[in-house]
């Protein structure tokens, strides 16, 4: 019985999983210490209320703001896919944050701008954040560069080119876009009749089923092709991969076109459902694609995985929105769920303290074996 | 009642792994002051012996006593404190760091948080000249050759002052000159009182350096005997456990048809502005094996690199039957016909986090055997042809096809590859060092498919370091010096001393 237990929790998918609850109840204490430090009095309703996150509401509105979560989660998803298939070709893709303002960029000057149909948008969105990936694959197989560096600057690089390029489709009135359902409706994802589920939120789209098929795909085509086969090879050893004949430098190139091409559908999946316009004057690069890395580990770098750690962080995302502001100021919602996801990137030591745990209590059982063997 | 005083001891030690028992009450007892050799095949359970001493597995059963009182260790660092220091068979050493950063690595020396180099340079220097282990301590370990990073770790003990030496295959890198040099050594730090612990497969070493031998087969303590008393057919046997042939028997050869052509070949060196390979043309034919011998370090390595299309050539062709594949992608070379045992395995060989059956078909996985038209691997077809494999060429593991490459034994890494190489039936195979770190078996058993794959009209490039591979598998023997051709020799009439004149550079031919 008790050698069964041993060899389930030996087993690594689980020891990821509890790893990843156990941030999530990491973060979630820190995160209740440090309301309890403001202000303790309002403390356990803040942090019920953010767990509670859209549950919070009834019947139809509670439909309706699930649909939206979850059109929400999908270009998290998306960005989450994007680091996890670089990081198993061995590159650390954090250029997937100005992939994805690349990809908005795309899409909407091509909604906006041409009045293209959602298509062609989505895939100008992709093919501009793919070409964002190719620089930095391109500047790394002939110049050396490391990614790390090149996807950083290339990131303030789309910032600003976007802010330039979407300032000619700005509405008058605000520094946001034009209004997509007015200017274009053409553009927006159609939804299948899929919104009926969701008393009829608007943003729910084929954006999520979809996001779930390319998480499978990219499982697929990781676990179980010769064309995954090979970008592991050259991730794991560059040289070995050299040697067998593979085209080492096509292949870091286009993993990284793939990286940034899926990050780029994350954010054309997003902006094309009308939900949020993109706001030309911003001066610093959204944290969609930063928070896909931490969504990637919390993952376990699993894509299957990434489904669930993305859900999880658009909900506490949302949750930390029912913080009630009377108490606290307005920053603390945004503070409370980036610390519960900073703690997400703690998986890696979970697990290590788990398997130390497991080493210590097999060394304690054989010192009392060896005990008892003395005694008689 | 006097006792023997033992430096060390492991007194039955049980390790087991998943499908696998590495040690099966094993002992093994230093004295102090001796040469004791460890002797035993590939995957016999050795390196898994030196890693519970050092603390990295815990065994399942037995201790560990060092001058008769039982210690602990549960860390590299527990026995460094008990003054145990070992030269890796796969060096642990700091790639871009320098060779004098690498040994001080662990126990600097600092004031102020500043680190004194200088005084640790002097160290280094000293200990260097003492036992004439010449290094560059400026040098990053990048860029020097394998050998030269051996002796960065052997100078890495010397300078933590350890007491019991423990050398995983020392000379498996080195030049018969350099071995001489290390065994020498060996017997001045014993004579000064030192315990060394020599792994080997080597017995011709054991036979001339070591006082007492201890043998272990399949995980399974076999015996200690004193060297002074026994022979190497003895020795082998009790490694084997049958009788071992130590020449490979092999016909004259029949050479046919040029299969390799190499023209005025130069590769540039990526140490110096010198080119490592300097003009160099020669032909190897179907059905002969063409060794290229020479002094580690003298351009075979670049050689290799430019007809197997790992590095550029600076100029000159290279015709594989017939056709220029100077600049040929690798996998072209690979399609023609070329199969490649590359001198570094955890390199070039294996990815080390494949495990063994998606390292069996790094060459093949595009093949229609292994998968199908939509691009999805034929996981079965490649479960049976690595199981055939394993079966064919004994390669053993714990779990068989799905064994992590990284957890396997280096010889038996090695036997993986040639196998694999093997088996793509080549028409040309060029092995770099396909013994190195081997026991005499698994020596005897690549020798003989070697043989063979030259009997079977392959043509064979042999690079190989160690002399007495030269003398038995060469029909013809080509000298490099210093990134050239210096002379050509016939193993038949040629002598190992004339050999030694080439390598050094002391002799010279037109070729």
């Amino acid at each position: 019985m008790r050698k069964s237990n041993t060899s389930v929790l030996r087993s690594d998918g689980l020891q990821t999983l509890i790893s990843s609850l156990l941030c999530i109840l990491g973060g979630l204490i820190v995160g209740y210490v440090v309301l309890l430090i403001i202000e303790p009095k309002g403390a356990l309703d803040a942090i019920v209320a953010l767990m509670k996150s859209f549950f919070r509401f009834a019947g139809r509105s509670r439909m309706k703001y699930l649909g939206q979560n979850l059109a929400r989660t999908v270009p998290l998803i998306l960005c989450s896919l994007s680091v996890l298939f670089a990081y198993k070709v061995g590159m650390f893709n954090i250029g997937v944050a100005g992939q994805y303002v690349a990809g908005a960029c795309g899409c909407l000057y091509a909604a906006l701008a041409w009045k293209l149909p959602w298509l062609p948008c989505l895939l100008i969105g992709m093919a501009a954040a793919a070409l964002l990936g190719v620089i930095a694959g391109v500047l790394k197989t002939k110049c050396n560069v490391n990614v790390v560096i090149s996807g950083i600057m290339l990131n303030w690089i789309a910032l600003y080119l976007t802010n330039l390029i979407l300032g000619m489709v700005k509405s008058p009135m605000s520094p946001y876009t034009m209004n997509l359902m007015g200017t274009n409706p053409k553009a927006k994802l159609p939804s299948l009749g899929l919104e009926k589920l969701f008393s009829s939120e608007s943003s729910v789209t084929i954006a999520i089923p979809l996001a779930i098929v390319i998480a499978v795909v990219i499982y697929i085509v990781l676990n179980k092709t010769s064309f995954g086969y090979e970008l592991k090879a050259t991730g794991h050893n560059y040289h070995a991969a050299k040697y067998a004949g593979m085209k080492e430098d096509r292949n870091i190139i286009l993993t990284m076109m793939i990286s940034g091409a899926l990050a780029g559908l994350g954010a054309g999946l997003l902006f094309l459902t009308g939900i949020e316009d993109w706001e030309t004057t911003i001066s610093s690069v959204p944290a969609m694609g930063f928070n896909g890395i931490a969504v990637a580990f919390l993952g376990g770098l699993s894509p299957i995985g990434s489904i669930l750690s993305a859900f999880f962080v658009q909900y506490i995302n949302f949750g930390g929105g029912n913080v009630d502001l009377q108490v606290y100021c307005s920053q603390i919602s945004s503070l409370i769920s980036s610390l519960i996801i900073y703690l997400c990137a703690f998986v890696a030591f979970f697990k290590y303290i788990i398997q130390l745990y497991l080493r210590k209590r097999k060394e304690k059982q054989e010192a009392q074996l060896l005990k008892g063997g003395e005694e008689k | 009642m006097h006792e023997t005083q033992y430096a060390i001891e492991m007194v039955n030690i049980t390790k087991k792994f998943p499908g696998i028992i590495a040690n099966d009450n094993v002992t093994l007892q230093l004295k102090q002051g001796e040469i004791h050799a460890l002797l035993g095949e590939n995957g016999a359970g050795k390196s898994t012996l030196m890693s519970i001493l050092f603390g990295m597995y815990q065994p399942e059963e037995g201790v560990i006593k060092k001058n008769g009182e039982i210690v602990k260790i549960h860390d590299p660092n527990d026995a460094n404190n008990l003054g145990i220091g070992m030269v890796h068979q796969h060096f642990k050493l700091v790639e871009c760091f320098s060779v004098l950063d690498n040994i001080i690595l662990g126990v600097e020396d600092s004031q102020l948080g500043i680190l004194q180099r200088e005084k640790a340079r002097q160290k280094v220097l000293e200990l260097s000249q003492r036992y004439g282990l010449s290094v560059d301590p400026d040098a990053l370990i990048e860029d020097i050759s394998v050998g030269m990073q051996q002796r960065t770790e052997i100078l890495k003990m010397l300078y933590r002052d350890n007491e019991i030496l423990i050398f995983d295959e020392p000379t498996a890198v080195l030049t018969p000159a350099e071995i001489k040099e290390l065994l020498q050594i060996m017997r001045n730090l014993s004579a000064e009182g030192k315990s060394i612990l020599f792994i080997t497969h080597k017995l011709n070493e054991i036979m001339e350096v070591a006082d007492r031998c201890s043998v272990l087969r399949k995980g399974k303590y076999i015996g200690t005997v004193d060297v002074a008393t026994t022979t190497k057919a003895e020795l082998s046997r009790m490694m084997v456990g049958r009788d071992v042939e130590f020449a490979v028997q092999k016909d004259e050869a029949k050479p046919e048809q040029v299969v390799l052509e190499v023209r005025d070949l130069s590769v540039a060196s990526k140490l110096s502005k010198k080119n490592a390979v300097n003009n160099v043309s020669f032909q190897v034919r179907a059905g002969e094996i063409v060794c290229i011998a020479g002094i580690d370090g003298n351009g075979q390595t670049e050689l290799v690199y430019g007809i197997s299309g790992l590095e550029p050539v600076q100029s000159g062709s290279v015709l594989l039957c017939g056709k220029d594949i100077t600049h040929a992608p690798i996998r072209k070379r690979s399609l023609l016909g070329m199969s490649h045992i590359p001198e570094d395995r955890h390199k070039h060989g294996l990815v080390l986090d494949y495990t063994l059956e998606d390292n069996m078909v790094l060459q093949r996985y595009f093949e229609p055997e292994f998968v199908d038209k939509l691009g999805f691997l034929r996981r079965k077809n490649i479960r049976t042809y690595t199981e055939r494999l394993i079966e064919q060429y004994d390669v053993r593991s714990g779990q068989g096809p799905v064994t992590l490459s990284r957890s396997m034994s280096g010889g038996n890494q090695q036997k993986a590859i040639v196998a694999r190489e093997i088996d793509k039936d080549p028409q040309l195979l060029i092995a770099v060092q396909p013994t190195r770190g081997l026991d005499v078996g698994a020596i005897e058993y690549i020798h003989k498919q070697i043989v063979a794959q030259r009997d079977a009209g392959k043509a064979v490039l042999l690079v190989s370091l160690e002399l007495d591979e030269v003398m038995t598998l060469a029909d013809r023997i080509l000298v490099m010096y210093e990134g050239e051709i210096v002379g050509q020799l016939n193993p038949k009439t040629a002598t190992v001393t004339e050999l030694g004149l080439y390598m050094a550079g002391a002799k010279k031919e037109d070729v």
